[in-house]
């Protein structure tokens, strides 16, 4: 069932100068993501999986490689290219309406369609009631939703998060996840999604990137073939259990060894 | 059984306490009314001391030594002559911090540079370089300005340099990845995240334009503030001095007052 290719990761490589000379950070990485395909990347903290992220939005430059969006080789950053920071980066002295339209605004795009999406994915996002709110008067919950609405309100072509629900409490993190697949089921986003969460991994995505460190590089990939629609029970079926294990071996025992 | 016993013990202590409530705005009056009574009193206590008297005319004899002052028709003039230097060396101040202190956080071989110029200079007591000012801008309001100007630079370039290095990166990788050229990212992430920091650096500014007065005037001017607090000091015209200590002090806090005003609009935002 594969699709076409939205985004190529071809031999990308990035190495850092530092006093103690040369660092390998990233090591010939290659990945090909489909059209609409959720993939989870997921592996110890230093493998690089946020540098490849950045390399992919544009926000560094890998040594050598490129990356391939939409058949066409990415230079710098891109608003075909979303991303969604663990840190929300919501600007604060805007309004939640502000905030998702700011994308737009980049673009001078002043249209009745784009106020009418900006709306759209604010109340997707269950913010409606917020909309003139700064982000200081909302949870860490409400702000990453923010963050959500953002992203999708500039209608990028690939959607890239970084640790997303990194920081929020349990509770708040599930019922985000199961939002972040209703979102995707119904919107059809191609998503590169960054966690060190083994069951966040398998409940969000199509693919599981396992990537090792030190260099860092891609370890494995592993299919997840659960049926839709995922939700929290999901977690607890024999499969889910059987991929938990897998994936738990291939992160974590191999690098206590 | 408990939420029984203690939910109307709650209602009943906020009924209690509600007619005892006072509007912050009142509440806020009553306390500022009283600091200014206590100083009064505390002020009249020091001009009937023995030992402080000399120091302190009572309050009185300097509220006299207004119409004294605006009889020799000095008063307004040195409150007009204070104000107009106060105000362009502030200007000029702001406008030479502002750019500054931008490109310093931008470059940093910029800040490499002028860092420890500016943290050299703001160690030297204004008082010390007014007569090198004198040497070359000749007595009167220029080199007033130009020594308020260097004060206040000094500080609000510090402040608003701070200010614009400690923006959180990740918004303007937000506002990159959003589409957000080198242009945008100025208008629309460096300016508005330093502003809180540039307020500051603005109050700070007027304080030390304020406080600088002195230092400005201390070599030939024709009228001012500090220049007339000097010269009454030759004769020991203790009563009008007082005045003009107090005047200065309440320009300072209405500046203050009106900067802080147009700071919570503009900074509502922020987190408190």
């Amino acid at each position: 069932m594969a699709g076409q290719i939205k985004l190529a990761i071809q031999h990308i490589s990035k190495t850092y100068q530092s006093e103690r000379g040369e660092t390998t950070a990233l090591a010939d990485i290659n990945l090909s993501i489909d059209e609409n395909e959720f993939v989870t990347v997921i592996g110890p903290s230093g493998c690089g999986k946020s540098t490849l992220l950045n390399i992919i939005a544009g926000l560094e430059t890998a040594s050598s490689g490129q990356i391939i969006c939409d058949d066409q080789p990415v230079k710098g950053t891109g608003s075909e290219r979303g991303v969604v920071f663990q840190q929300y980066a919501l600007f604060p002295w805007l309004t939640v309406r502000q905030n998702v339209a700011f994308g737009l605004k980049m673009r001078k795009d002043k249209s009745v369609a784009g106020q009418a999406r900006i709306d759209r994915y604010i109340k997707m996002v269950g913010l409606s009631e917020f909309a003139g709110s700064y982000p200081k008067e909302l949870s860490g919950g409400m702000r990453q939703r923010v963050a959500i609405a953002r992203a999708y309100a500039a209608d990028p072509a690939v959607l890239l998060m970084d640790e997303p629900f990194g920081a929020l409490d349990a509770q708040t993190r599930g019922q985000l996840q199961e939002e972040l697949l209703q979102t995707w089921e119904k919107e059809q986003k191609t998503c590169f999604f960054i966690t060190h969460d083994v069951d966040e991994a398998i409940l969000l995505g199509q693919r599981i990137v396992i990537m090792d460190s030190h260099p860092g590089t891609v370890k494995e990939v592993v299919p997840v073939n659960l049926p839709y629609p995922r939700n929290q029970e999901t977690r607890l079926s024999e499969d889910f259990l059987a991929i938990k294990k897998h994936v738990w071996a291939q992160v974590y025992h191999a690098t206590a060894v | 059984m408990q939420s029984e016993l203690t939910l109307p013990t709650k209602a009943h202590k906020s009924k209690k306490n509600k007619p005892f409530k006072l509007p912050p705005r009142v509440k806020k009056m009553a306390w500022l009314t009283l600091s200014v009574t206590v100083a009064v009193g505390v002020w009249w206590l020091l001009s009937v001391i023995p030992s402080t008297a000399q120091s302190f005319p009572n309050p009185v004899s300097v509220a006299q030594a207004i119409g004294t002052m605006v009889g020799r028709g000095v008063l307004l003039s040195d409150i007009g002559s204070s104000l107009f230097s106060v105000a362009w060396g502030f200007i000029f101040g702001f406008v030479l911090a502002l750019p500054t202190a931008i490109l310093m956080a931008w470059y940093k071989p910029l800040e490499n540079i002028i860092g420890p110029w500016i943290q050299f200079i703001r160690s030297i007591p204004p008082l010390a370089y007014v007569p090198l000012v004198v040497v070359s801008a000749g007595i009167g309001a220029k080199a007033q300005i130009i020594v308020i100007c260097i004060a206040t630079f000094l500080v609000m370039t510090v402040t608003i340099y701070q200010g614009v290095v400690n923006i959180d990166p990740t918004l303007i990788k937000a506002a990159r990845v959003l589409g957000a050229r080198d242009r945008d990212i100025f208008i629309h992430v460096i300016v508005p995240a330093a502003t809180p920091y540039i307020i500051t650096a603005v109050r700070l500014g007027a304080t030390t334009a304020l406080t600088t007065l002195i230092a400005a005037e201390s070599t030939g001017a024709e009228a001012g503030l500090g220049m007339r607090i000097q010269s009454l000091s030759q004769t020991f015209d203790v009563a009008p001095m007082m005045l003009y200590i107090i005047i200065i002090g309440i320009i300072g806090i209405t500046l203050d007052k009106f900067i802080r005003l147009f700071e919570r609009k503009v900074t509502k935002w922020q987190d408190k």
